[in-house]
């Protein structure tokens, strides 16, 4: 893989690949030393079009967690916020010689024109674009609903990760909030499918787009039916913009306070819940409005965790993108074959 | 994150075994059939040798870590610790895993690799700290990567002697790295390959095998601690590659 | 208009609307002598075209002969944007596609909502030579949906506008849309409406629906174009006026048409060539070329508008040619610039979709494409005229046999945004004849011909005229 630029059309073995690369991540995150030297000499640019503190630190630890250099290029202050058009800062990181453009756009698709334009050859990955996709966002979240829910009976006490190679087959993830205009909830819907997983959307149907139905998910427009019918594994809350609700005609529905009563988690909601479900949220979260402050700080909230799941995340991703040499990584299928086994042998030998 | 970036079944590293399509020598000259060096009787006494040796140079098993490297280092970890613990009743009869990947030198170099799990013995309370270490690997070649762990086991602590056990030391270094315990000197050519086949791995029976590509040139190379690398260095970069 | 050539030139072996063989004279810039292969007086000295042409792969049995064909809806962007395309650039592109007339868009800076300004695009065509160029006169003052633009003013000018439009945008205000429809009545003129709800479509980038849902682009529903347009045709027969509805893009859309026409109202409806063959599935790559208003709709829209166009409920193909320069179109599919060019495609698009497959002859092609548009635009007293002797030499002779690879940066037009390039199309234009002057030759454009002083006096002398 030469991007990581949507989870739509992602394998099953290459986001497994990436969960149990991810796992071995963590683990090097709780030693004292937490820096590896594996990408040493490689330039990582953040290239960011939106405000994102958090995504842009999170991805800024990893690639530093890896030893490689970081630019942080923010639209903010810079010529990108002056009509600097997105090719040309394309063919200016490309005569920078960075070796993996991070980007965050708020344009559907500036991703997937940053990689395949011929604007440079650096690896991108898709930090979220649009309405679209965040499948790092994603990779996180199936991550840490791997680590909780699956395997963890099995974890052998010498620190190994017992959920390594495992997918989610079997799990049932609720996505409750904005979903219309949800990158996460876009790139959710694809890996936790791909991962065998089965995935409810609870929205508003003001907040469903149309031409969800060719989406592997289900639709419910009632919360409460969703918690209490079919006892979802985790559920995952999304960000409501408000925005969204203060558009007179054009609002998405009638009032904040209508909104939580229907499509808001509360500790009354969490109590439906199987006893081992965890409450994840991709933050930033407006407490009060789709999460109480209660659901958000219980201990079955997996939501800091998130956090710190997202470095091991895209550690991986960047290990994954930047270590292997362009052309095996672009066509080597030579050894295909034995690819497979070899993980299997890994996995059977620890 | 391509399928075929994953980690080639039979070797992982360039210091633990060779593939080569070859035009250099092999030990049999004109012929391409894989020869047994090792079979299984001579691996299990190998390994009880090492572990006696173990003991012997330590004084005996306290403070001792063993610490496979993947793939087959880890079994044969695991088969010393069962040894050292016959011999050493107060061995814990543990061992850990230890990833190199990270640490590697030529990952630019190689379709990417799976990284694999570093898992130190439960006991240790996840410190190496003064601690003796025995790095154990299935074939000694290049010392690359050896030195990689070395350098992934100083991330992971200070202990307080490192030592390398090797079931076959095949010789070409290209590191000033030496084994302290060696289940067999292998005289072989650069081109040749070496496999070491264990049967919870691979299948069949405990093996270490040799092949090579059928050749005109009769020369073989005496390979040991001292013996000079045979080929040019740009030889020895295809070299490394195909013995993934 | 310009003057006629003083060239004589001999059609040898072409097929009008595609029949059988004929020689075909053009002299004093009208169809002097039309005949069997071989039984026409040849007058001496005259220029024979199709013998080079059917040279070129041997066989001239594809040698089409049509009427000049007409654009009742193309961008030309000059005054204003230069840098896209400008009237010379256009109309030269237009000729290379096999036009003879075409009818320039108002969305120009400014905008050509004056007298003035109609007049400044009319003579701009007249210098440039390379075809008829009538401008359409915008609805309301700067597009802006607000107050009526002087039409009548348009009208009476030189330019003699009988198309108001404010394409780009949709007279969406229904009292507005009421008195245009109205006015327009005086003068024999007709509102050509983009179909557009705005409040629908705020934001739009594509259509909506399945793709638009997977790839996170603000979605332009099918009834944002069809709740319009059915307003707009109930407006019609309420006040008993001609409407024309540009750039139909949906199933809904030909149903609603069919039903109006049903009723006997006075609609007419247009499909640009890019909504005949291309589906919003192209969004998926998120390249802008494949931008466009309306959006591209579905493959089951696609069939739609060519049943319609096929059993006449669509009279007529427009190109809707909208050249962008290479930066607004270089960017974020959400700040790109909607729109593509067609003039130099449109026929290959027709031919391809329509005759090549059964569903149409070329003399519908000549219907959809030169007789129905000059009619709906008011020209038809010089442009999709019949092929007959005594009637004005506006022709385009095209060699269906062949096929071409579409280039956007060596097309005619000063703009790249072919959503084409790459592909393959069937029927070249071999050549293009206004007023009897080769604007088109051996499937090359004629520079020669474009004397500006000399079609600048001709042109101030017929405007005197009128």
């Amino acid at each position: 893989m030469k991007h990581l630029l949507t989870t739509q059309g992602l394998s099953k073995d290459d986001a497994i690949l990436l969960l149990d690369t991810s796992a071995q991540m963590a683990a090097t995150q709780s030693r004292e030393n937490k820096k590896l030297p594996t990408l040493r000499g490689r330039t990582v640019v953040n290239l960011f079009y939106e405000d994102s503190t958090r995504t842009r630190i999170s991805f800024e630890t990893a690639a530093k967690r890896l030893s490689a250099d970081v630019i942080n290029f923010s639209a903010k202050g810079s010529s990108v916020s002056k009509g600097e058009s997105l090719k040309d800062t394309a063919l200016t990181l490309h005569a920078m010689g960075a070796d993996a453009v991070v980007v965050r756009h708020w344009a559907s698709g500036a991703a997937h024109q940053l990689a395949h334009a011929g604007w440079l050859d650096a690896a991108v990955l898709n930090a979220g674009d649009g309405m679209h996709q965040h499948p790092t966002q994603a990779l996180l979240d199936a991550f840490t609903i791997r680590r909780h829910l699956v395997g963890r009976v099995g974890d052998d006490g010498r620190g190994a990760d017992a959920s390594v190679g495992a997918d989610l087959a079997g799990l049932r993830i609720a996505i409750v909030g904005d979903v219309l205009h949800s990158r996460v909830a876009r790139s959710n819907v694809y890996l936790l499918h791909t991962l065998g997983a089965e995935v409810t959307l609870v929205a508003p149907p003001t907040l469903v787009p149309v031409g969800v139905e060719t989406w592997p998910c289900r639709v419910s427009y009632h919360l409460d039916e969703t918690l209490e019918q079919w006892q979802p594994d985790a559920v995952m809350m999304l960000r409501v913009q408000r925005e969204r609700m203060s558009g007179g005609s054009g609002a998405f529905f009638p009032s904040p306070m209508e909104y939580s009563r229907k499509f808001g988690f509360d500790a009354r909601r969490l109590a439906v819940l199987p006893d081992h479900a965890i409450v994840m949220h991709p933050g930033p979260m407006n407490r009060g409005l789709e999460i109480s402050a209660a659901a958000a700080d219980h201990p079955r909230s997996v939501i800091v965790e998130q956090v710190a799941n997202g470095v091991a995340v895209r550690m991986a991703a960047l290990y994954l993108l930047l270590s292997g040499d362009i052309a095996s990584t672009n066509s080597s299928t030579s050894s295909t074959s034995t690819s497979t086994s070899s993980s299997t042998d890994e996995r059977t030998a620890l | 994150m391509h399928p075929g970036s994953r980690m080639p079944e039979s070797s992982t590293t360039p210091g633990s075994t060779s593939e080569t399509p070859s035009d250099t020598p092999s030990t049999a000259p004109g012929t391409a059939a894989a020869r047994t060096v090792l079979g299984e009787a001579d691996i299990a006494r190998a390994l009880t040798r090492i572990a006696h040796e173990i003991v012997e140079r330590n004084k005996g098993a306290a403070d001792l870590v063993l610490l496979g490297i993947p793939t087959r280092g880890v079994q044969l970890a695991e088969r010393l610790a069962e040894r050292l613990a016959q011999i050493e009743p107060a061995f814990s009869g543990e061992f850990g895993t230890l990833d190199v990947t990270m640490y590697r030198d030529d990952l630019r170099r190689q379709p990417t690799r799976a990284v694999g799990q570093t898992v130190l013995p439960g006991s240790l309370d996840g410190t190496i700290d003064d601690k003796v270490v025995v790095l154990v690997d299935d074939v000694l070649f290049s010392g690359r990567t050896i030195r990689a762990a070395l350098d992934a086991l100083n991330d992971l602590g200070r202990p307080r002697v490192v030592q390398l056990a090797a079931l076959v030391d095949r010789g070409h270094r290209e590191l000033p790295i030496r084994a302290d315990y060696v289940g067999k000197n292998l005289p072989t050519s650069r081109s040749e390959r070496v496999r070491v086949r264990l049967a919870d791995v691979d299948g069949g029976a405990d093996a270490v095998v040799i092949s090579g590509a059928p050749t005109d040139s009769a020369a073989t190379d005496f390979a040991g601690e001292n013996a000079a690398p045979e080929n040019a260095a740009p030889e020895n970069d295809a070299d490394e590659r195909s013995a993934r | 208009m310009s003057t006629p050539s003083t060239t004589t030139y001999v059609l040898r072996g072409v097929r009008p609307y595609g029949t059988d063989p004929v020689d075909v004279v053009l002299a004093d810039g009208v169809v002097a002598a039309i005949g069997a292969p071989g039984t026409v007086e040849v007058p001496e000295g005259a220029h024979e075209v199709a013998a080079q042409a059917a040279a070129q792969d041997g066989d001239s049995s594809g040698l089409v002969l049509l009427p000049g064909l007409v654009d009742l809806h193309t961008h030309l962007r000059e005054p204003g944007r230069e840098d896209a395309e400008t009237v010379f650039s256009g109309t030269r592109a237009a000729a290379a596609g096999g036009f003879t007339a075409v009818h320039a868009m108002a969305n120009t800076t400014p905008t050509q909502d004056t007298a003035g300004v109609v007049e400044q695009v009319y003579r701009l065509g007249q210098e440039a030579g390379w075809v008829d160029v009538h401008p359409v006169g915008a609805v309301t003052v700067g597009l802006d949906g607000e107050k009526l633009a002087e039409l009548g003013a348009m009208a009476d000018s030189a330019a003699r506008v009988r198309v108001f439009s404010d394409d780009g945008k949709c007279v969406h205000d229904p009292v507005l849309m009421r008195r245009a429809l109205e006015y327009v009545k005086a003068f024999d003129g007709v509102v050509a409406q983009h179909a557009q709800e705005p409040r629908l479509t705020e934001g739009a980038q594509m259509n909506e629906g399945v793709v638009s849902a997977q790839i996170g682009l603000t979605g332009w529903p099918a009834v944002a174009e069809e709740s319009i347009i059915a307003r707009d045709v109930l407006l019609a027969e309420h006040v008993g006026s001609r409407l024309h509805v540009c750039h139909l893009s949906t199933a809904g859309s030909v149903e609603i048409i069919r039903w109006a026409k049903g009723r006997g109202i006075d609609v007419t409806a247009e499909v640009t060539p890019h909504h005949l063959v291309l589906t919003d599935e192209l969004a998926r790559d998120y390249d802008p070329v494949f931008k466009v208003n309306p959006p591209l709709r579905t493959a089951a829209d696609v069939e739609a508008v060519r049943a319609g166009l096929a059993d006449g409920t669509i009279d007529i193909v427009a190109t809707d040619h909208a050249p962008h320069p290479v930066e607004d179109k270089g960017c974020e599919w959400s700040s790109a610039a909607f729109g593509m060019t067609g003039l130099e495609t449109a026929l290959s698009v027709v031919q391809q979709t329509m005759v090549d497959t059964g569903r149409m002859t070329w003399a519908d092609v000549a219907r959809v494409l030169s007789q129905n548009p000059a009619r709906i635009g008011r020209i038809d007293a010089t442009q999709g005229r019949p092929i007959a002797v005594g009637e004005p030499a506006n022709l385009t002779l095209v060699d269906a046999g062949a096929t071409r690879a579409i280039d956007g940066r060596t097309q005619v037009t000063a703009s790249d945004n072919t959503p084409f390039g790459g592909m393959e199309l069937p029927g070249r234009v071999v050549a293009t004849f206004l007023r009897g002057r080769a604007t088109v030759l051996d499937g090359a454009v004629v520079d020669t011909t474009s004397s500006q002083s000399n079609s600048w006096n001709n042109a101030a002398l017929e405007g005197a005229g009128r």
